[in-house]
């Protein structure tokens, strides 16, 4: 597979040129606010609305290309471009908001996804490497009829304040028991330790966690 | 940006052979994705190699034990074989960030990224690892010590690869020891790292290495401390030739992690805990 063309921001150019959001007005009035180049190129595209802060503008925008990812069973295309990451892809190309873009820079973890079962950064990873893949997001744990049981814990234990974190934990809480099915406090810390809730509610994350292993057991 | 996808080695290496000094090879993207997010790199060639098989795999072979490049790190710290021959790998393997990270990060691009805080990098360097270069036109093994030749900088040429690397059988009696400060246990760069590997035949230290990370521009062995050890230590002991080896063979620098001046102290502390714990010291 090969593919050309420059892609400085990882937006899909499909929500660029796209309908008007709530979400892409709050892009649009953050570049406004911070001004400075990116902005300048923005207006000059008359994008302003859209065009993520990265943009520099000094790279010609990327060329599109339509792949197909297997998100929560199904199979979905999305136009991406060659470094468009798999958290964009999600959120901008299937509008699959549910995971959470917040450091972009793999030391946060609120867009953990499982990809063939693993918890992975989504923002590290391209798009195209998730081609082939399984790839489960927080949309695709619970059935019509339940939450799964790590989102029906964490109801229950409040296991949050604002919850931006929420569903990477949860992400992350999920392939935890589904490797370790009863884990030790040790172990929960461990493998949840690629996640930070900035409000700090790890308390009740831990005890809701536990609490779900209990009822998965039973 | 151009972007190839490698789906095998051969095409992994025919793509190289375009490759020039700006161009990035992409394994697991546990640093190159960051680096391009914060506009720090502009490559004019990435290639993909992360879904090439070949690159996989861990399997004894006569002058060791082979880690293939695109080995991750949770594959590290669960191998048996790693475990059995390399454990000092499998213990600074579960130390790289977290999960999520271990899940992607993967020894080749930990080696190739060269980073001077890198984990896996002086441990590398304590086992007295090789590294196997492949290119579209040859294939060559260099000490780990001659790969790394500055600040993120390699002696690997644009068109080649980090195909593997061998780390050499565990001698007997050997003591290891690994240790990484950084600011919380989890997720975090080192503020410092130290890794050691000392043979010691009847209270003789008959063998020693001992690499330090993220107090210099690039990975360092403390042969000075190293050569204490052999030839005895100074008057004032353990602590004197922890402090030579510290002011002769690092050069810490103040950054967003810590200082020069904690940086010096931490390790020569880390050091002589470390040294003062192995039984032949």
């Amino acid at each position: 597979m090969q593919t050309d063309g420059p892609a400085p921001d990882r937006t899909p150019a499909s929500r660029r040129s796209g309908g008007f959001s709530r979400r892409s007005f709050l892009k649009g009035a953050s570049i406004a606010a911070v001004g400075g180049p990116a902005g300048a190129a923005a207006t000059a595209g008359g994008a302003i609305l859209t065009d993520a802060p990265r943009d520099t503008g000094t790279i010609p925008a990327g060329q599109l290309r339509e792949i197909a990812l297997r998100v929560n069973g199904v199979e979905r295309r999305v136009a991406v471009e060659t470094r468009t990451t798999l958290l964009d892809a999600l959120r901008d190309g299937l509008d699959l908001t549910g995971t959470k873009k917040v450091c972009d820079r793999g030391a946060c973890g609120a867009c953990t996804v499982l990809v063939d079962g693993q918890p992975t950064n989504s923002c590290l990873m391209l798009a195209h490497d998730a081609v082939g893949r399984e790839i489960t997001t927080i949309e695709g744990l619970a059935s019509d009829a339940a939450l799964h049981p790590v989102q029906q814990a964490f109801v229950e234990h409040d296991a949050l304040q604002c919850g931006f974190c929420t569903p990477g934990f949860v992400m992350s809480a999920v392939a935890c028991l589904g490797k370790h099915g009863k884990p030790s406090p040790a172990t929960l810390r461990h493998e949840l330790a690629g996640n930070i809730c900035r409000c700090g509610t790890y308390g009740r994350i831990f005890a809701a966690v536990q609490d779900a292993a209990g009822r998965a057991g039973r | 940006m151009r972007v190839i996808s490698a789906r095998s080695l051969d095409e992994a290496l025919a793509a190289l052979r375009d490759a020039t000094a700006a161009s990035r090879v992409l394994a697991g993207g546990t640093d190159l994705m960051v680096e391009l997010a914060a506009g720090r790199t502009s490559p004019d060639l990435v290639v993909d190699v992360g879904a090439v098989p070949e690159l996989r795999g861990i399997r004894p072979v006569d002058d060791g034990l082979w880690l293939g490049a695109g080995t991750t790190c949770t594959e590290l710290l669960h191998s048996a074989a790693v475990t059995a021959h390399a454990d000092l790998l499998a213990i600074a393997a579960r130390e790289v960030g977290a999960a999520q990270i271990q899940n992607r990060a993967t020894i080749g691009g930990n080696l190739g990224t060269a980073s001077p805080a890198a984990d896996l990098v002086p441990v590398l360097f304590a086992l007295g690892a090789q590294v196997a270069l492949r290119s579209a036109t040859g294939a060559r093994v260099l000490p780990v010590e001659d790969f790394v030749t500055g600040y993120r900088a390699t002696a690997r040429r644009p068109d080649e690869l980090i195909e593997g690397i061998v780390v050499p059988p565990r001698p007997a009696r050997e003591l290891r020891a690994f240790r990484k400060v950084g600011t919380r246990r989890a997720q975090s760069i080192a503020k410092l790292v130290v890794a050691l590997a000392i043979a010691a035949d009847g209270g003789v230290v008959t063998a020693a290495r001992i690499a330090a990370g993220a107090v210099a521009d690039r990975t360092v062995r403390l042969t000075t401390l190293e050569r204490a050890l052999f030839e005895g230590l100074p008057p004032g002991g353990l602590a004197d030739a922890v402090a030579a080896s510290v002011a002769a063979d690092t050069a810490p620098c103040d950054d967003v992690r810590s200082t020069a001046r904690y940086r010096s102290t931490v390790l020569a502390r880390v050091l002589v805990r470390l040294l003062a714990a192995l039984p032949s010291c």
